[in-house]
C-alpha cells in the first residue's frame, strides 16, 4: 500500500503512456559516438541556465562560461542600458579568447567599462560593437559595425540567466512552459546569502542528474547521516514521492519532509537539536513574503508534510525548493562521454545573526556531505557500466524522472539525426 | 594572545581551529586525527548554545570584532567537524575516494 495517493493508473509512471516501462538501456551514458550526437542535438538546441543576475550586480559587470560540451566560451554582461547580453568569447580578429585571466581555460568574471584583447587591443562596447581597432589605417577597407561580438541568445526567467546556442530558439519562457510558469513569483532574487560548490566527475552528466531526480537511493546510501533508529526506520519504508509531474521534456517530484523540524529531538543528530536545522535548512523559514501562499507549482499536494521540490529543466538544470523558505541548484556541464563538471549553489536569505549562518553553515556542509557520497558512487557506476556486460536496467516508479530525462535525450538526438538524415 | 572573546577562554586551547575559509576548515578536518577533533568537539559542542546567544549582539549586516568573529569562525568549524564525530567516526565521508566538491563562493560576513 503506498503512503501517499498514486494516480487512478496505479503508478506515476503509467499516468503518463509516452513513458516506456520498458528497462533503460544505457548505452547512452557510455557511447562516445552518442555523446557526440548529445552535443549537437542537445546542448546547441536548448536554453542553458548559466547564473543569476545577482551575479552582474552593475553597467560592465561580466562573467566568462566555458561551454566545453560546445567548444566554446561564452561572456555574459550587463550593458550600460542595464540589459543583460551574451556574446561568444571570442575575438573577431584573429579568434584570440576576449575575456580571460592566467588560465586561458578558466572561468573569470569582474566588472570593466570595454572589452580589450590582450593581443592587438581590439576593443569592444558591453553592447558587443566593435569600438577600436589598433593601426586600423593598415586594414584594408575594414567596416567595423561587420565586426561586432558575436551576439548569443540570452534571456532572464525569474533571475535566472539562460543562453541557447541556437541561434533562433523559441522564446524561454515557452520552453520552460508550465513548469516554468508554476514557480514564477518565488523569491528568488531576495535569497542572495550564495555558497557554490564545483567539482569534476567522472561520469556522464546524465547520471548525476540521475542521482538527484529520485530520493528512492537517500534512505539506503544516506543511510548513516541519520541516528542509528531514525534511519532502520527510513530504510525499512523506503522512499515514496508525494507528487511526480511530467512537462515534457521537463519534470518534478515533490518530496516529504518530516525532518524539519522532526516530530521528536531524538530523530536529529545533536547538533540539529542545538542549531534547528539540518539537510533541510533551518526548521524556521525567514520572514519574507512570497512564501506563503506559495506559487501554484510548489507542493502540488497540498501536503502540510511537505519538504522539497526538486524540478529538472532539461537537459542540465535543476531547481529545489525547500519548505523552509531556501533554494537550491545543480548544473551539470559535459566535458566527456564519462566526465562532466558539477556545479551546485545553496541560497538563502541572508543571515542576520550568527544562529542563522550558522543554521545556513550546517545545511552547506550536509550538502557537501551528501555530495560526496553520491559523486563517487556515480563514478563507480560509470566505471561499471562501461564494459556494457549489462545495459537495459529497471527502473522503479520512484525513478520516473530517470526515464523522463533519457528519453527526452534520446528523442532530441533521433530528432537531429532524423533531420540531418532527411535535410 | 587571545583570540576568542573572554568569555570562552576555555576555548582557547582550540584556536587553531578559527579559520577564515571553508577549504581551511576541510583541509584541517582531513587532516586532523580523530581523537583530536573529539576533543575539540567535547570542549566546544557544550558551548554551542551559548555562543550563539552571545553573538546575538552583534549582528551580521555590520563589521564584527575579531574575537567574536574568530567565535563564530570557530563554530563553523564545530559544525564542520559535527560530521566525523557524530556520524562517521572517521575524519573523511566514506566511501568518498579521491571525489571532491570544492566552495568556490562563500558567503562573507
Amino acid at each position: 500500500m503506498p503512503h501517499f495517493p498514486k494516480p487512478a493508473e496505479g503508478s506515476w509512471t503509467e499516468h503518463w503512456p509516452e513513458i516506456s516501462l520498458a528497462p533503460v538501456d544505457y548505452s547512452d551514458s557510455v557511447d562516445p559516438a552518442y555523446y557526440e550526437l548529445e552535443r549537437e542535438a542537445i546542448f546547441k538546441r536548448t536554453w542553458l541556465m548559466v547564473g543569476r543576475v545577482e551575479q552582474l550586480p552593475r553597467v560592465g559587470s561580466y562573467f566568462t562560461r566555458e561551454l566545453h560540451v560546445a567548444d566554446t566560451s561564452v561572456i555574459l554582461v550587463r550593458g550600460r542600458d542595464k540589459e543583460i547580453r551574451a556574446f561568444y568569447n571570442i575575438c573577431r580578429h584573429r579568434g584570440n579568447k576576449l575575456v580571460w585571466s592566467d588560465y586561458p581555460a578558466e572561468e573569470v568574471s569582474g566588472t570593466c567599462r570595454t572589452f580589450t584583447c590582450k593581443y592587438h587591443a581590439w576593443r569592444y562596447e558591453l553592447d558587443g560593437r566593435l569600438a577600436f581597432v589598433q593601426q586600423e589605417g593598415e586594414f584594408f577597407g575594414l567596416d567595423k559595425s561587420a565586426y561586432g561580438l558575436r551576439p548569443v541568445c540570452c534571456e532572464v526567467w525569474q533571475g535566472f540567466i539562460f543562453i541557447s546556442l541556437d541561434p533562433s530558439p523559441a522564446p524561454l519562457v515557452d520552453y520552460l512552459g508550465e513548469m516554468g510558469k508554476g514557480l514564477e513569483g518565488y523569491p528568488f532574487g531576495e535569497m542572495t546569502e550564495v555558497f557554490t560548490y564545483k567539482a569534476e566527475v567522472g561520469a556522464n552528466w546524465k547520471l548525476f542528474i540521475d542521482a538527484f531526480a529520485e530520493f528512492y537511493h537517500a534512505p539506503i546510501l544516506h543511510m548513516k547521516q541519520a541516528v542509528k533508529d531514525e534511519a532502520d526506520k527510513l530504510a525499512a519504508i523506503g522512499f515514496e514521492g508525494l507528487h511526480y509531474d511530467l512537462k515534457y521534456p521537463h519534470s518534478m517530484v515533490s518530496s516529504w519532509g518530516g525532518m524539519s523540524p522532526p516530530r521528536d529531538l531524538s530523530m536529529v543528530k545533536p547538533i540539529e537539536r542545538v542549531l534547528r536545522a539540518g539537510l533541510f535548512g533551518p526548521w524556521q523559514r525567514p520572514d519574507i513574503a512570497g512564501l506563503d501562499p506559495l506559487p501554484a507549482g510548489l507542493n502540488p499536494s497540498r501536503h502540510p508534510k511537505w519538504g522539497v521540490d526538486s524540478f529538472h529543466f532539461f537537459p542540465n538544470f535543476m531547481l529545489l525548493c525547500w519548505a523552509p523558505g531556501w533554494y537550491l541548484t545543480y548544473s551539470y556541464w559535459p566535458t566527456a562521454v564519462d566526465r562532466h563538471i558539477f556545479e551546485s549553489s545553496l541560497y538563502f536569505v541572508p543571515a542576520r545573526t550568527a544562529a542563522e549562518r550558522l543554521q545556513h553553515e550546517l545545511a552547506a556542509v550536509t550538502f557537501k556531505e551528501y555530495g560526496l557520497q553520491d559523486a563517487n558512487t556515480l563514478e563507480a557506476t560509470q566505471r561499471s557500466l562501461k564494459g556494457r556486460v549489462i545495459t537495459d536496467f529497471p527502473l522503479c516508479d520512484q525513478e520516473l524522472l530517470l526515464r523522463a530525462l533519457h528519453q527526452a535525450g534520446r528523442d532530441y538526438v533521433r530528432e537531429y539525426t532524423d533531420g540531418t538524415v532527411a535535410g | 594572545m587571545a583570540l576568542l572573546p573572554a568569555e570562552f577562554a576555555d576555548l582557547e586551547p582550540f584556536s587553531d581551529w578559527v579559520l577564515e575559509t571553508e577549504r581551511e576548515r576541510y583541509a584541517k578536518r582531513l587532516a586532523t586525527p580523530m581523537d583530536q577533533m573529539q576533543a575539540f568537539y567535547d570542549a566546544a559542542f557544550p558551548r554551542l548554545a551559548e555562543a550563539t546567544s552571545y553573538l546575538e549582539d552583534y549582528p551580521l549586516g555590520r563589521p564584527i570584532p575579531g574575537p567574536q568573529r574568530n567565535l563564530l569562525l570557530l563554530m563553523m568549524s564545530l559544525v564542520l567537524v559535527s560530521f566525523p564525530v557524530e556520524v562517521w567516526q572517521q575524519p573523511c565521508v566514506p566511501d568518498s575516494g579521491a571525489t571532491y566538491l570544492d566552495l568556490v563562493v562563500e558567503p562573507a560576513f
